[in-house]
């Protein structure tokens, strides 16, 4: 996980006749939970702070208020953990290398270079007379004047430039 | 021309009924004491009382037993039923002989017949479910931590109803000792069966009944239970629990629908059963039976208290939990009334059953609801005074972390 959660450990409770309860103590030592009623309807519970059997907040949630409620609090989390994916993806940048005529790649396969694994870094496509062969096997053939376009950090796209340009 | 006073006589007393079950919500009551009233007033020795109409009050009554009894079975699955049969035996089995026993002592003190007796602990014993829920949730107390516990027990009060039920019909019926122990036996049987079957064969069984189309449903569904009803009838074993048992039988997504088409139905049904049955009491008995009626709401409700108490401390809630676990099932309604419905109904003499039945559900059903109300002040009351005793109280139970019935999940 990103920002350090731990496993929650959740209780499920039968409520026979009604439906099923689970709850858990947070972090803060609040037991919360929600009440899934047979009907569909959802009861959010906050149980008190000195009375621990009872709950001292009960919100009564229609299926569509529950799914709203749902959503709010999952895409929040979705939106921090994309924030910080894409922390992660910042350090990648996407380069295009060109073989030149007469190149020792000139007439051989993708697989020949062994990009990824002299470099780290990934070819996405091969750019071949105007047009992009996208993911490209390593038996992609090569020719002079076909260009790569290429994922990964900078310098990794600057060591394969090193290479087919030999 | 006897036609239309039918429709007059029928469309009045079910209008009077719609607008008392208004008069109920709005002041917070259960409109069953009501009903029973109602009742009363357009019974035999009433003041106003009904000719024409009684014929189809009387059917619809019987319909109303059988709709209470599969809505009721409807509500559970057997998995619920054998799991709570086995986590709560003993706490139901405490619950069930505290809450007899003083309907048992009446019985004898008024010399009733074994029948008499028998049904009277039936109708001290059982808590009305219905009420008791409406109350859990119009308290906000359905994520409580004590509830699980009081809704074990309604489960197993109820179950125990398929038991007690054949052993009732038979003693009315006054059959012989060989023959009523052969229709408890097939009961038995059947209470079995109808398990095995929502056990195994739910998913066939709910292919055959279930349909999309409500109304198609709801025809398959209560014409099952009427047919499997009768046949438990004729069968000696009582038509409540053949409804019962085909409520349990069927389960998932049919038990679910059909409990939505069926509701309104039950609601209308049991509405007539109510009056049917306070039609069927003089008001004069009923000032007689006060005394024994009141003694009698006193003694059942510290029972029934301790039994919740109990068994809520037994599941580690803390002393304010066990006391509103106590005071919320005190309610007795609907099923205590079925029960005196099929005494008096029988051929068996219990002078005042039914009056001191009436009575003392009339009472229950309304000092049931205000005393669970109670249960919330009680419990901080009881805390305070354990604290200023400086002792823990006889019934502050140890607190264990995890109550009945909660399992962790992965």
């Amino acid at each position: 996980m990103f920002d350090g959660d731990s496993e929650v450990e959740v209780t499920e409770t039968k409520l026979p006749g009604i439906g099923l309860r689970h709850d858990f103590v947070t972090e803060d030592g609040r037991r919360v939970g929600v009440v899934s009623r047979k009907s569909g309807r959802r009861d959010l519970v906050v149980f008190g702070k000195d009375d621990p059997d009872a709950c001292s907040l009960v919100v009564g949630l229609n299926g569509s208020e529950a799914d709203a409620l749902a959503e709010f609090l999952g895409s929040r989390r979705i939106v921090e953990r994309l924030a910080s994916l894409s922390e992660q993806v910042a350090n990648l940048v996407t380069g295009k290398v060109r073989i030149a005529h007469g190149s020792r790649y000139d007439g051989l396969t993708l697989g020949a270079t062994r990009a990824r694994t002299r470099t780290g870094a990934s070819v996405v496509a091969v750019i071949h007379a105007g047009q992009a062969i996208a993911s490209p096997g390593p038996e992609a053939a090569l020719q002079g004047g076909d260009v790569l376009v290429v994922v990964g950090t900078a310098e990794a796209i600057e060591a394969l430039r090193d290479i087919v340009a030999e | 021309m006897s036609d239309a006073i039918t429709l007059m006589e029928l469309g009045g007393i079910v209008l009077l009924l719609g607008l008392l079950g208004r008069f109920a919500g709005r002041i917070g009551l259960s409109p069953i004491p009501l009903y029973l009233l109602a009742g009363v007033l357009v019974g035999h020795g009433g003041v106003l009382p009904l000719g024409a109409s009684e014929e189809f009050i009387s059917v619809g009554a019987e319909i109303g037993v059988i709709l209470l009894l599969l809505l009721l079975g409807l509500e559970y699955t057997a998995a619920e039923l054998v799991t709570n049969l086995r986590q709560q035996a003993p706490a139901g089995l405490v619950n069930i002989v505290l809450n007899a026993a003083p309907g048992v002592a009446v019985g004898l003190i008024m010399g009733w017949p074994a029948a008499g007796v028998v049904a009277m602990a039936g109708i001290t014993c059982v808590s009305s479910s219905g009420i008791t829920a409406k109350l859990l949730t119009d308290l906000g107390r359905v994520g409580n931590r004590e509830t699980p516990v009081v809704l074990s027990l309604l489960v197993l009060e109820d179950l125990s109803m398929a038991v007690y039920l054949p052993v009732l019909t038979a003693m009315l019926a006054g059959v012989g000792v060989l023959a009523g122990v052969l229709s408890v036996g097939i009961a038995l049987v059947a209470v079995a069966a109808a398990m095995l079957v929502a056990l195994r064969l739910s998913r066939p069984l709910g292919r055959l009944v279930f349909s999309e189309n409500s109304e198609v449903l709801l025809l398959i569904v209560f014409g099952l239970a009427l047919l499997v009803a009768g046949l438990a009838q004729q069968a000696q074993i009582s038509e409540a629990v053949g409804a019962f048992l085909v409520g349990i039988a069927l389960s998932g997504r049919v038990a679910t629908s059909a409990e939505q088409v069926l509701t309104p139905l039950r609601d209308f049904f049991a509405a007539v059963f109510f009056v049917f049955f306070g039609m069927r009491i003089e008001p004069a008995d009923i000032p007689p039976m006060l005394l024994p009626a009141l003694a009698l709401v006193v003694v059942t409700t510290v029972t029934k208290v301790a039994a919740g108490a109990l068994a809520a401390r037994r599941a580690g809630i803390a002393l304010p939990g066990q006391i509103r676990a106590g005071t919320v099932m005190v309610s007795r309604g609907e099923f205590s009334i079925v029960i005196a419905g099929l005494a008096t109904g029988s051929a068996i003499v219990a002078p005042g059953l039914g009056p001191l039945a009436a009575t003392y559900v009339l009472l229950m059903a309304v000092g049931g609801p205000l005393l669970a109300r109670a249960g919330e002040p009680a419990g901080r009351w009881a805390v305070a005074l354990a604290a200023r005793l400086g002792r823990r109280g006889p019934m502050s139970g140890p607190a264990v972390a995890e109550g009945a019935g909660e399992s962790p999940l992965p």
